[in-house]
């Protein structure tokens, strides 16, 4: 990448695998387990907490000095309501549909553990840019591991993707259900979200021995 | 700096000064939005009126809305007449709009008579009979424009919900659920019945219209049965009203 020193790229590059925040920092597992029984529902959480934790960690970093380390979590839990209030004002005024599609998730983003994490390890002392990367790179990781569990979750427990019918109808039986397919409902209850992403953990960790911790 | 952060002085002054800057933010976002997400608003209940009684662009099997451009042109032209039932009181009026379910349904419990907000349309000669109702799901609000004919059977519905789970409760707005709907009699030889939203139904291809029962989404109990409670307790209020259509 020749925008980016060797140093920068990596802050974006690791949360997306080796450092990833979901499968080897296990943070943000709540929301993880929560929204992602539809793939849209995944995508757009995604970005939401791709702005919320890019933008949120440039402002930190720039009144890193400033800030009484006294009420440094509670600075940042403003700092991070505040911005999701807006995000969400701003989607009801010119994104209406998409709004109704959030919902609860946009408040969800708040008790996002991973932007607090990032917030209190990364952005308090590093300088905007490197934080702005830091955001980008971790919120992205997140969103990677969001969207391969809403692909599952969706296609196997409704046998839809983004609400498209890929499998066939299952009440007209077209498509596979013509073979005796069944959607397995079991995939949209939340304790197969925390399979699925057990099973991520164990891929990634078969794959690469050094993530494995004694 | 030489200013010392960790006063408690300084720390109280920050506090302040953050909640004043956040605070003016915020405000200043949402006043400046406002008029826009009123609007939004108004053109989604316009929509929705308009998707109960059958004006919608649905194609395959997801629900779609007339565009928003067109919302307000088409709802008067559907839309013949707003009418407000409070006690034995029916008026005609364009605020029928603006009644809030939510207020009134408090009023009720405070003893006040509802103003029951009613919306009639006409569709190709048919007249179609649009009533707002309001209820409560697993986690927050749910609500329903459902349109019927003179004898109370449902012609069209869309449900909606503030936040109900995603893939479970939410899908009551998909169509495979609300179509459901369509046909089915909320009247049983002149008493009023209401429809169950029901786990152990006999006619999951719901062929049977008079059955009183619709299938449940699996997984969503609770906010199934807030649907079949909604339905029974508000469509119930506007029983007199068509009773005195039939008379």
């Amino acid at each position: 990448m020749g925008l980016l020193s060797k140093k920068d790229s990596k802050l974006i590059l690791d949360p997306l695998a080796d450092n990833n925040p979901i499968t080897i920092q296990v943070l943000g597992i709540c929301s993880a387990l929560a929204i992602t029984a539809q793939l849209k529902a995944s995508i757009v959480m995604s970005i939401s907490v791709l702005f919320v934790l890019g933008v949120g960690n440039v402002v930190i970093s720039l009144i890193r000095n400033i800030i009484p380390s006294k009420i440094r979590i509670i600075v940042q839990l403003t700092v991070v309501a505040a911005l999701v209030i807006i995000v969400d004002l701003v989607l009801k005024a010119f994104a209406y549909e998409l709004s109704k599609e959030l919902s609860v998730f946009v408040g969800l983003i708040i008790t996002n553990c991973i932007i607090m994490g990032r917030f209190e390890a990364f952005a308090l002392g590093n300088g905007p840019w490197r934080s702005f990367l830091d955001g980008i790179g971790n919120a992205a990781g997140y969103g990677v591991i969001l969207i391969i569990v809403g692909f599952f979750r969706e296609l196997l427990g409704s046998g839809t993707l983004m609400g498209v019918k890929v499998l066939g109808d299952p009440i007209e039986k077209t498509g596979l259900y013509a073979f005796g397919y069944e959607n397995n409902g079991f995939m949209l209850l939340s304790p197969m979200a925390l399979i699925v992403v057990g099973l991520i953990i164990w891929v990634q960790r078969s794959r690469n021995k050094a993530l494995i911790e004694d | 700096m030489s200013t010392n952060t960790e006063s408690n002085k300084y720390t109280l002054l920050f506090a302040i000064g953050m909640v004043v800057i956040v605070g003016s933010l915020l405000a200043f976002t949402a006043s400046s939005l406002a008029p826009n997400i009123d609007v939004n608003k108004r053109l989604e209940k316009q929509q929705n009126i308009l998707y109960a009684m059958g004006v919608n662009e649905n194609e395959g099997s997801s629900a779609t809305f007339v565009s928003t451009e067109k919302a307000p042109e088409l709802f008067n032209q559907y839309i013949t007449e707003q009418i407000i039932i409070q006690g034995g009181n029916i008026t005609t009026s364009d605020e029928a709009y603006l009644v809030d379910v939510k207020k009134q349904q408090s009023n009720a419990k405070a003893g006040i008579d509802r103003k029951l907000p009613l919306f009639i349309g006409e569709k190709e000669g048919q007249k179609y009979y649009i009533a707002p109702i309001l209820g409560k799901g697993l986690w927050d609000a749910i609500w329903a424009y459902v349109a019927m004919d003179e004898n109370m059977v449902i012609q069209g519905a869309y449900f909606d919900h503030k936040g109900e789970t995603p893939g479970l409760g939410a899908n009551i707005k998909e169509r495979f659920f609300m179509d459901d709907f369509i046909g089915e009699h909320l009247m049983e030889n002149g008493t009023f019945k209401g429809i169950t939203v029901s786990k152990s139904n006999a006619d999951p291809k719901n062929i049977d219209k008079t059955d009183y029962e619709v299938d449940a989404i699996a997984g969503a109990t609770i906010t199934g049965d807030g649907v079949a409670a909604m339905i029974k307790s508000e469509l119930k209020l506007y029983v007199p009203y068509f009773k005195s259509l039939n008379n």
